[in-house]
């Protein structure tokens, strides 16, 4: 993870298109500017970026069923749950499943492990529409790559 | 068709925190009741959930917005729930 570069997963550990599923591994850094303020003297990962993490690895899971050809948007957080204090160091699976694929939205279920026990989860909706612009898109799939999708991934 | 407009708007008075009493099958979604996009995003995944469909939003939408159908065909609860019925028809028949 990189949290000044909003990167909040590290690499694809497993995927499913159908039924949808996603699990991907994150590594909390050790330093961080968010964790020297996120709190002074006891350092956690932040819970708007346990969301995030959910969000990103739910929204992989989207652009791999739709082979990357339009983009989720986060437009609600349901049930968000933070079960526990994440410290500098630790390594997450951060899983997603696809609950529905609607007409331009999709509705997916997020959570954070930590050495197998539940951190975090959250039902997360999402807009899903024609990328806005190209370089979007070409950034999209390129970060796919970068943490092993191949944007027009088959099982 | 009547149950199914009673099932519509059983979900938007929930959805929405609206008195059921105040939405009737002539109601319009939008200009009526004043449900915005995200609220609707939430009403359609439960319609989808409950009747067991995916309600082509988008393409409903794609026809309002080139002039080729009025928003009051798809959003007015009794010509929504009319659709409804079509698809949950269409899917029991395939």
């Amino acid at each position: 993870m990189e949290f000044e570069a909003f990167r909040l997963v590290d690499q694809l550990e497993q995927l499913t298109l159908d039924p949808g599923r996603i699990a991907m591994r994150g590594t909390v850094p050790e330093r961080s500017t968010i964790l020297d303020a996120h709190f002074p003297g006891h350092p956690i990962m932040p819970g708007v970026l346990m969301i995030e993490a959910m969000a990103q690895t739910s929204g992989y899971l989207l652009l791999a069923i739709n082979r990357a050809r339009r983009m989720p948007f986060l437009a609600e957080v349901k049930e968000a749950k933070l079960r526990a204090f994440i410290p500098p160091g630790a390594v997450l699976s951060i899983e997603a499943d696809l609950e529905h694929e609607g007409s331009g939205y999709a509705v997916t279920h997020g959570r954070i492990l930590r050495d197998g026990k539940r951190v975090a989860e959250a039902e997360l909706r999402f807009r899903t529409v024609p990328f806005p612009s190209p370089e979007l898109q070409a950034r999209t799939r390129a970060a796919m790559l970068g943490v092993g999708i191949p944007p027009g991934a088959s099982e | 068709m009547a149950e199914t407009v009673d099932a519509i708007a059983e979900i938007i008075a929930s959805t929405c925190n609206m008195d059921r009493a105040t939405i009737s099958a002539e109601s319009h979604i939008i200009d009526d009741l004043g449900v915005d996009s995200l609220d609707f995003l939430d009403i359609a995944f439960a319609i989808d959930k409950r009747f067991g469909i995916k309600m082509p939003v988008e393409s409903w939408m794609e026809d309002v917005n080139a002039g080729r159908a009025s928003s009051d065909d798809f959003f007015i609860l009794h010509n929504l729930a009319a659709r409804i019925d079509a698809l949950v028809a269409a899917k029991t028949a395939a």
